[in-house]
């Protein structure tokens, strides 16, 4: 069984002459599988993980998501949905609110879900942080107060606080140091054996997806136009966008 | 408490506020300080200043104390100015958080509406408002209010639809908040302090124009004001201009506090994010 099935997917946006961020993208996702979405700055990647997360609309095409018609979703029922899929954003200070702590930021999705009841949110957020490899100790915390791994730590212990079946990741690494980068990523791949969570993982960066992806679809101007197993699609790229983007990963040479 | 230590750290913010605390003192007190009618007449009239200890200002031309006039005015002033500033950034703020949610057409509607009270200048405004409606105080407060309203609205829709994209919004919504709760805790909260930021500047135009209508005749007659006191001593600018100069610089030092104050807030709110 599929999670995930999107069939046309296509967006323009009317700002200047006009762009097609989506020009018919088609992908399918199964449970606990990591579909890699790469592709140059501008291909449509962002646009994409926000259609899917109902962040945006599309113009046409459709969504099932868990053996339903996603996009005929709205209001309280598709606001109810909305614990099976979640996501996690490249700017990790701006995806929390200036004035949240880290346990409120933990604590909302779980009020609003009632996840837990009200008396065990707290021992809830500490098995969160514990969960991502924090100490109980910082839910008292600003979110300005850690560090921007750690704040990433704290946008995936959110994303997994209502036990999703999807999360989509759009460039989630993209803005931390190597070393923090490789510790996200091993986090990311252990929640998923334990969970059987599905990642749609987006990333300008290939030697990122060769590390979590089962799947890489390349992306170029609002199509997709290659898919393929990780190894494959690295090792062999066919279409020229695939092929920039191998290229474009510095390799160590030691001669 | 943090923010108040900031604040006096910074040389604008304590010069400021050491003035204005001054003023709202003697507003505050000016019964104490200076009992009875200051419109009354209390003595011989143009009695030059610092001569008779009885009047250390000195009298206008009817004989009416100068100090007397100086300490009742600053309560004219500062009330009118608040009152005015707070009304004009509670009608931004409402005209502004309207139109930045509901968008489409309603946000046409009173942006339009922005567009036209800016560009009429605010003094004229509350020149033609008091001049139709006649001189009292709520009216003045009002009609310096109508005029001032335009920046905080625009400023507080601006806000709001920049504070929408931010990804916490777009996090909020994956979350499956409701959008009233969206709006309530997580975009108004930011959308309040640059909107409020404005409100020294506004506070410190109200009470110039205030003391501009006062000038002008369209003051409250009743009460004594800042204005009017420089309006009377025009008469006599040449023999007596003390009593034009005396309720000029305590306009001016009261301008120049709110306006460095506001300044030392903008800094010691600023210092407190980028320290953060
Ligand atoms: N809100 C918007 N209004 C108008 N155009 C937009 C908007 N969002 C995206 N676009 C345009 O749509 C196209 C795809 O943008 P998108 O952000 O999806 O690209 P991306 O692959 O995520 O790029 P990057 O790697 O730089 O994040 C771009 O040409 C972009 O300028
Ligand atoms: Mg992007």
């Amino acid at each position: 069984m599929t999670l995930l099935v999107a069939e046309g997917l296509c967006k323009r946006y009317a700002a200047g002459r006009g762009v097609t961020a989506l020009d018919g993208v088609s992908l399918h996702l199964s449970p606990g599988e990591t579909l890699g979405l790469a592709g140059a700055s501008g291909s449509g990647k962002s646009t994409l993980a926000r259609v899917l997360t109902r962040l945006a609309e599309p113009d046409t095409g459709s969504i099932r998501f868990a053996g339903e018609d996603w996009l005929a979703l709205s209001g309280a029922p598709l606001r109810r949905r909305r614990a099976r899929m979640q996501m996690v954003f490249q700017d990790v200070l701006g995806a929390f609110n200036p004035r949240a702590t880290v346990a409120s930021a933990l604590e909302d999705p779980l009020r609003i879900h009632a996840v837990v009841p009200k008396g065990e949110r707290a021992r809830e957020v500490a098995a969160l942080l514990d969960r991502v490899g924090l100490p109980a100790a910082y839910a008292g915390r600003s979110i300005r107060e850690v560090s921007g791994g750690e704040r990433q730590r704290i946008a995936i212990a959110r994303a997994i606080a209502t036990h999703p079946a999807l999360i989509v990741l759009d460039e989630a690494v993209s803005a931390l140091d190597v070393s923090v980068r490789e510790k996200i990523l091993e986090l990311l791949v252990t929640l998923q054996e334990e969970r059987g969570i599905a990642y749609l993982f987006v990333s300008h960066d290939l030697s990122v997806l060769a590390a979590v992806a089962h799947r890489i679809a390349v992306m170029e101007a609002g199509r997709i136009v290659e898919t393929g197993p990780t190894s494959r699609v690295i090792a062999d790229p066919q279409s020229p966008a695939a092929r920039a983007l191998v290229r474009a990963v510095p390799r160590l040479v030691i001669e | 408490m943090r923010t108040m230590r900031r604040l006096l750290a910074t040389p604008e913010g304590a010069v400021g506020l050491a003035l204005l605390a001054c003023l709202a003192l003697v507003a505050l007190f000016a019964p104490v300080l200076s009992p009875g009618d200051p419109l009354r007449i209390a003595g011989r009239a143009l009695t030059t200043p610092f001569s008779d200890p009885a009047f250390p200002l000195g009298t206008d031309r009817l004989g009416r104390d100068v100090l007397a006039g100086l300490i009742h005015g600053a309560r004219t002033s500062l009330a009118v100015g608040l009152a005015a500033a707070a009304a004009a950034l509670a009608m931004g703020l409402c005209v502004g958080l309207a139109a930045g949610f509901a968008g489409g057409l309603l946000d046409e509607a009173l942006m339009r509406m922005v567009d036209a009270f800016q560009i009429v200048p605010g003094f004229l405004l509350a020149l033609a408002f008091v001049s139709v409606v006649g001189p009292s105080v709520p009216v003045v407060v009002l009609a310096i209010a109508l005029g001032a309203w335009a920046d905080p609205a625009r400023l507080t829709r601006a806000q709001v639809l920049s504070v929408r994209e931010r990804d916490y919004v777009a996090a909020a919504r994956v979350a499956g908040m409701h959008p009233v709760e969206i709006a309530v805790r997580e975009i108004l909260p930011n959308v309040l302090p640059p909107v409020l930021a404005l409100s020294a500047i506004i506070v410190a135009a109200a009470i110039l124009t205030e003391a501009a209508l006062s000038f002008l005749g369209l003051g409250d007659p009743n009460v004594v004001t800042w204005g009017s006191m420089i309006a009377e001593g025009r008469n006599v600018l040449r023999s007596s201009p003390w009593l034009s100069i005396f309720p000029g610089i305590a306009l001016v030092l009261t301008v120049v506090g709110v306006y460095l104050l506001g300044e030392g807030l903008t800094r010691a709110l600023s210092g407190r994010r980028a320290a953060a």
